[in-house]
């Protein structure tokens, strides 16, 4: 715990009772790029800054990326590896540093070429794992990625000789985004940083994504706390809310009562950071003041939400996350190999996931009340654990009903509407 | 919808369903994957950020009865048009009938001209991600010739 970098940036703002807000944003042209962090940082609240790459570098398309650029076609980011490092040390002069870090979010499988570009010009701060950005992303085979992802690790930690503390965060409370229970999340998460801390990395923040239930959710952000200050030992830790990944609300009241819902769920649950949605969110990438717009309302909701942590334990997504990773740890003492046999033998299942690694059995649904629930554990070792409720094959109708069942709910009320979410 | 990625039923000629090239998307796979089931089809599902070889390599060796691209991150049209030409330089795949929808521009719905552009260079139809568009992708899937269902 150094005292530098995007964690240590983060525990101050937490200390002082603020919550750290950040966006999601990524833009091809350098100067819009720029702008885009400059207003992030003028922002009225405590924000670290985002530069979200675009999906051909994510792929390793690198001469797409670079094609793009000269032949000047907008992306849906920033090409951190199709720019010169010139560039993007201009986009960055004078606004990246210890008051304002910023993040590389990308999404690959293989982010060598990432880290090696984010590096290069003096950032040390991304995220993603070798689950999360596998399996439910592509087509990359999980044994790849565990590799790619343990080669991507050690060449960020070698910054930590330079007196830099680089930063590391879990996509795995994210994965798939919506209908993934809780309890399969928050041990995504807990494996994952664990796997970047067995290679070398000791500033490390865990994600939750905001799903379905405001309860269910403030068990598994107390679930997750509870599990990393038991496996993340003298490890600099934080924890990420994103607002809700699946279907965002169409209305504008809809969207920002969701957000502001993400802000209750970050600070009540002792969570230091959150990563916001727009009222965009459902149709296209937002702009920038879009993006403003929603990091103030974030910050005022944040501002009078009082902190109100759960007891971790107790709870079924904490039993149901506890058996998942300890499962996974009694496999190998490799985590990597662990990983791999987990995925092959389903003792971890990502429903609906469609990655030739992923076992393919588990089934999830919404319940009455609202809450993730299994339909079909599949072969995770959650037998007695979890609240099986078998069913019958999902229809499309059926599948789209339960990925809109957040969009529905937000929408259908109107504004000033008391939140009896 | 079990078990992934291919519905058993190894006489008919199957469905693929494939998301862009650079579109880690999977919720509309999965979405398509039972509406198409749903209608009688066999659907091989190729997952998201298919490359245009394994598209062509698939489609090659299944020689399907429609060929369904699916993209929402914004790229659709740039990856779409380079997927569709590199399938119709394969004359055994110059009758396969190829369709795209979802969200295919970062900008919102695609124009005119970007759908006449990409009719232009080989796909049969493309679906914008509106209820209107849906409602037409269906009517494409009701013409289509079904297997039998049990």
């Amino acid at each position: 715990m150094s005292g530098v970098g995007f964690g240590a940036f983060v525990r101050r703002a937490h200390d002082a009772g603020r919550l750290v807000v950040q966006p999601r944003m990524g833009m091809s042209s350098p100067e819009r790029m720029r702008a885009g962090l400059l207003a992030t940082r003028d922002t009225a609240a405590t924000t670290v800054g985002t530069i979200t790459l675009d999906s051909y570098t994510r792929v390793g398309d690198l001469d797409s990326a670079r094609l793009a650029v000269l032949e000047g076609v907008p992306l849906n980011g920033y090409p951190i590896a199709g720019h010169e490092r010139a560039t993007t040390r201009a986009v960055l002069d004078g606004i990246h540093g210890p008051g304002f870090p910023v993040q590389v979010r990308h999404g690959s499988a293989a982010p060598q070429h990432i880290f090696r570009a984010l590096t290069a010009v003096g950032l040390d701060a991304s995220e993603g794992g070798p689950v999360s950005y596998c399996l439910p992303y592509g087509r990359v085979p999980l044994r790849d990625s565990v590799g790619h992802w343990r080669a991507s690790c050690e060449l960020l930690a070698a910054l930590r000789d330079s007196g830099a503390e680089p930063h590391l965060e879990t996509f795995g409370g994210c994965i798939l985004g919506q209908l993934c229970p809780p309890g399969l999340l928050v041990a995504v998460s807990v494996l994952e940083a664990m796997f970047f801390h067995r290679h070398g990395i000791r500033s490390i923040s865990v994600s939750y994504a905001q799903q379905t239930d405001p309860r269910q959710d403030a068990e598994a952000v107390a679930a997750l706390r509870t599990l990393c200050a038991r496996f993340l030992p003298h490890t600099e830790w934080h924890v990420v809310v994103y607002a809700y990944m699946g279907l965002f609300p169409e209305t504008e009241h809809g969207a920002y009562a969701l957000l502001g819902k993400a802000a209750e769920l970050a600070v009540a649950s002792g969570s230091e950071r959150l990563i916001v949605k727009t009222v965009a969110e459902s149709r296209r990438i937002p702009t920038v003041a879009e993006n403003v717009a929603a990091l103030e309302h974030a910050a005022a909701v944040a501002a009078r939400t009082a902190r109100a942590p759960l007891e971790g334990t107790g709870t079924q997504t904490y039993a149901e996350a506890t058996a998942l990773v300890e499962a996974v740890l009694a496999l190998d003492d490799d985590l990597g190999r662990a990983l791999l046999t987990a995925f092959a033998t389903g003792c971890l299942d990502v429903p609906y996931c469609l990655h030739p690694d992923n076992a393919g059995f588990s089934r999830s649904y919404i319940d009455a009340d609202g809450r993730l629930c299994w339909s079909d554990i599949g072969k995770m070792p959650l037998t007695g654990i979890a609240d099986v409720r078998p069913a019958r094959a999902i229809t499309s109708d059926e599948l789209l009903g339960a990925l809109s069942h957040v969009r529905r709910r937000y929408d259908r009320y109107d504004q000033g509407e008391p939140a009896v979410l | 919808m079990s078990p992934f990625p291919t519905t058993p039923d190894p006489g008919a000629r199957p469905v693929l369903v494939a998301g862009g090239i650079s579109d880690s998307h999977t919720w509309n796979l999965v979405y398509l994957h039972l509406l198409l089931e749903e209608h009688g089809q066999r659907v091989v599902n190729l997952g998201p950020c298919v490359p245009e070889d394994l598209l062509i390599a698939e489609a090659l060796h299944r020689r399907p009865a429609l060929i369904v691209v699916s993209s929402v991150n914004g790229h659709g049209y740039h990856d779409g048009m380079r997927t569709v030409a590199r399938l119709r330089e394969h004359p055994e795949l110059d009758a396969v009938p190829v369709v795209i929808g979802g969200k295919l521009g970062i900008e919102g719905p695609p124009g005119e001209e970007e759908v006449a552009a990409l009719r232009a260079a080989g796909y049969d139809a493309v679906f914008d991600d509106s209820p209107a568009g849906v409602a037409a992708f269906r009517r494409t899937l009701a013409a289509l010739p079904q297997r039998a269902l049990v």
